[in-house]
């Protein structure tokens, strides 16, 4: 595709556009530049929400008031919360590695809509700084949980008014971001790349984008009603008012269960992408991968009442969810199935984001089967609200989504920045992490079993001894964080440059451009006849630069 | 740098966002459906305050107004820029009428004391209640759209005067076009709902 002749153009970091310096990238519409301000974005949040996860498992050292009381306690969960799932997981991985990596994947120089690609950004900041206003003004500091229940949320004396009209705001910045995605996949894949050629990475975005569509106008409505509810009075929700509570549950369940797929599908997108290139062997059953990921999309949309098992549902609708929420587990099944086939007799390279994606894989599996035990109705009704849940979706949510995006960055850093980092660090750093995150949320299954309640800055005095676990284990996975970030941080800055096009051996389009790619990707876009991931002519010998 | 572009696409995105909008309304169409099955009475009691002349003279409005729209894409597709410019007019001059009856008709309403919170409202019990919140949240949502589509149409207009959008470039046209339908198709919904049925 490219001869050594051509001239060498800028790298997209480099290309000097029509504004310099922070504008340059605050006001850019290249794909590239925006992924990597969404990136810089969640790093600092999530920084922040990470310290006020560490502050709650400090205060639950020890039973009674440590370092903080109840109100406290209250808002800090609540804006943990908030930051995120709205600014850092829904986003997440489709914002940083898709708005990256989408358009070279399949063979194109930019989204569909770049301005509107931009806007998006734009729209996710002021959406953030309409959250962050709840902290300083008005009553104090939201107490409601990211899950703004009603009644209490329109009750509650402090500020919930600005952090739920900027959810709402940072709902509109998902919607664009779905579409701009949708169409571009539809209408920008390299010639030759059919449905079936498309690798799996942009698969799972295409499902997320769908979701991202359907069902984030429904939280925005929902939103909006609690904020109509808070203002006007108008009732819905407000049983002094012949409203129902519960219908509030259902309608923000309605969005914001489809909203747990749109955090793990792309992770899954990434590990299967990560998972063939170590193993240096063809992805087994791609068309299944395909049709599991689009049957975890669909069915994902008529599961959301297991969130309400102990609400009051007839018995009828309580079957039905159960009943659906074993079906939606299949797919994530097969998927772990084909990752596990697919390094069967592989040929195993043990790098970084390799690691990651293989405790993926076990933290996955302990939160998909975990999550089971919370689908079906009997132990449901035992585990409701306790530690259980929250060892459940944090394993789900941090430990796929997270782990995936630590995959993802290891994976893809060399590409992105032009520089390696540092393999011993970056090994290091994941040890750590993963045995802090196990020993962080492992007991939390056990004190969720004993009944220990969800939400509470005490506890009774049995739970003392997991909870100091629990606790240190907090403190080992930020030490680990520490380093992965430090060493990261640091490379991008100033680690060994390298314009290596290929570091892992790895067959998908992105691996084929200049590292860092140009600003346009590609001088003359590819064209695509053979399926990805195929490693039937793998010899056995490596890039020698590797 | 080539300029890219790609009109099937940018309909195809805008087809995506109408789908965002019809679930936003579906929603509301849920919420509404859910109380009206609790309090089938009262709605139907609450529905006769309503102005049914003025709400069908909207209907109509709104009716006439997706067709002037449709019009000047084919006088832009047969490249006539002026005739396209009067039905934009037309339509921009609907649309703004569509909110003066709206502001009558909400006028009466507050006048009357149907509005959330009011202590009328208070003593007619919840179906009453419900059914003017869900009222004016509905067609006030509504009316937000009317106020986006005539910020586009006034966009559109100016586009158009400077040959931004003509014979070969229409698709913003298109798309504000389709984004008109889809806000005459909800008040089509709305009209029966809150309007006509008993």
């Amino acid at each position: 595709m490219t001869d050594n002749t051509r001239q060498k153009q800028p790298s997209f970091l480099e290309y000097q556009g029509r504004y310099k310096g922070i504008l340059g990238w605050i006001l850019s519409t290249d794909h590239k530049r925006i992924g990597l301000l969404y990136l810089y974005t969640m790093l600092f949040f999530f920084s922040v929400a990470a310290i006020l996860g560490i502050l709650m498992k400090t205060q639950l050292l020890a039973p009674g008031e440590t370092i903080m009381g109840p109100q406290t306690y209250n808002s800090f969960f609540t804006l943990h919360g908030i930051i995120m799932i709205f600014i850092i997981v829904v986003p997440g991985l489709p914002a940083v590695f898709g708005n990256f990596f989408l358009p070279i994947m399949i063979g194109a120089k930019d989204v569909a809509f770049p301005r509107l690609n931009l806007l998006s950004w734009w729209v996710y900041i002021i959406g953030i700084l309409i959250v962050l206003t709840s902290q300083f003004t008005g009553g104090g500091p939201p107490d409601t949980g990211w899950t703004f229940y009603a009644p209490y949320s329109f009750q509650t004396p402090t500020n919930v008014l600005p952090a739920v009209f900027g959810a709402f705001v940072m709902g509109f910045s998902s919607i664009l971001t779905g579409i701009n995605f949708v169409v571009t996949i539809h209408r920008l894949r390299a010639p030759g790349m059919s449905w079936l050629k498309m690798p799996l990475f942009p698969w799972t975005l295409y499902g997320t984008a769908w979701i991202q569509i359907l069902a984030t106008p429904v939280i925005g409505i929902t939103l909006l009603l609690i904020v109509a509810e808070r203002m006007l009075g108008i009732g819905f929700f407000d049983p002094a008012l012949g409203g129902d509570p519960i219908l509030y549950q259902h309608l923000f369940w309605i969005y914001s269960h489809p909203a747990v797929y749109i955090m793990i599908l792309p992770a899954m997108g990434v590990i299967s992408e990560i998972i063939p290139v170590f193993s240096k062997k063809s992805i087994f059953g791609y068309r299944a991968i395909v049709l599991s990921t689009m049957a975890i999309a669909f069915v994902g949309y008529f599961v959301w009442g297991h969130h309400m098992f102990t609400s009051g549902m007839s018995g009828r609708a309580l079957f039905t969810f159960s009943f659906l929420t074993f079906l939606v587990a299949i797919p994530s099944a097969i998927k772990v199935f084909n990752w596990v086939a697919t390094m069967h007799k592989g040929s195993l390279h043990l790098h970084t984001p390799f690691f990651w994606a293989v405790s993926f894989l076990f933290v996955f599996m302990v939160g998909g089967l975990t999550g089971l035990v919370l689908g079906a109705l009997a132990t449901n009704v035992h585990l409701h609200d306790t530690h259980f849940v929250v060892a459940h979706f944090h394993f789900i949510v941090f430990g796929g989504t997270g782990f995936a995006f630590m995959g993802a960055i290891h994976y893809w850093f060399p590409k992105m920045f032009g520089r390696m980092y540092d393999a011993k660090w970056a090994n290091l750093g994941w040890g750590i992490f993963f045995i802090g995150f196990l020993s962080l949320y492992l007991p939390m299954f056990y004190l969720g079993m004993m009944g220990m309640p969800r939400r509470y800055y005490d506890y009774l005095p049995e739970f003392h001894g997991p909870n100091i676990l629990s606790s240190l284990g907090a403190w080992v996975m930020i030490s680990g964080i520490l380093i992965i970030f430090a060493n990261l941080i640091r490379s991008a800055r100033s680690g060994p440059r390298t314009s290596e096009k290929n570091p892992w051996g790895g067959k998908t389009l992105e691996w084929q451009v200049d590292t860092p790619p140009t600003l346009e990707n590609y001088d003359e876009i590819p064209r695509v006849d053979e399926t990805p991931y195929d490693y039937r002519d793998y010899t056995g010998i490596d890039n020698p630069n590797n | 740098m080539t300029i890219h572009r790609d009109d099937l696409g940018d309909k195809f995105g805008m087809w995506l966002f109408i789908f965002t909008e019809l679930l936003l309304f579906g929603m509301l169409f849920v919420v509404y459906a859910v109380y009206r099955s609790m309090h089938p009475e009262a709605f139907r009691i609450a529905a006769e305050e309503l102005d049914v002349a003025l709400g069908t003279i909207n209907t109509v409005l709104l009716l006439i107004s997706s067709l002037t729209v449709a019009m000047s894409i084919t006088a832009i597709q047969k490249g006539n820029k002026q005739r396209a410019l009067q039905l934009l007019g037309v339509t921009l001059l609907i649309a703004i009428i569509f909110l003066v009856n709206k502001y009558f008709e909400w006028g009466a309403k507050f006048e009357y004391g149907f509005y959330p919170g009011s202590e009328v409202l208070q003593e007619l019990g919840f179906g009453t209640i419900l059914f003017f919140g869900l009222y004016f949240f509905m067609t006030g949502i509504h009316a937000l759209h009317i106020l986006i589509g005539i910020g586009l149409f006034i966009y559109v207009i100016v586009q158009m005067k400077n040959d931004k959008i003509h014979q070969t470039d229409y698709v913003w046209l298109e798309n504000t076009g389709l984004y008109w339908h889809l806000v005459d198709l909800i008040w089509i919904f709305l009209f029966p709902l809150f309007y006509l049925i008993h």
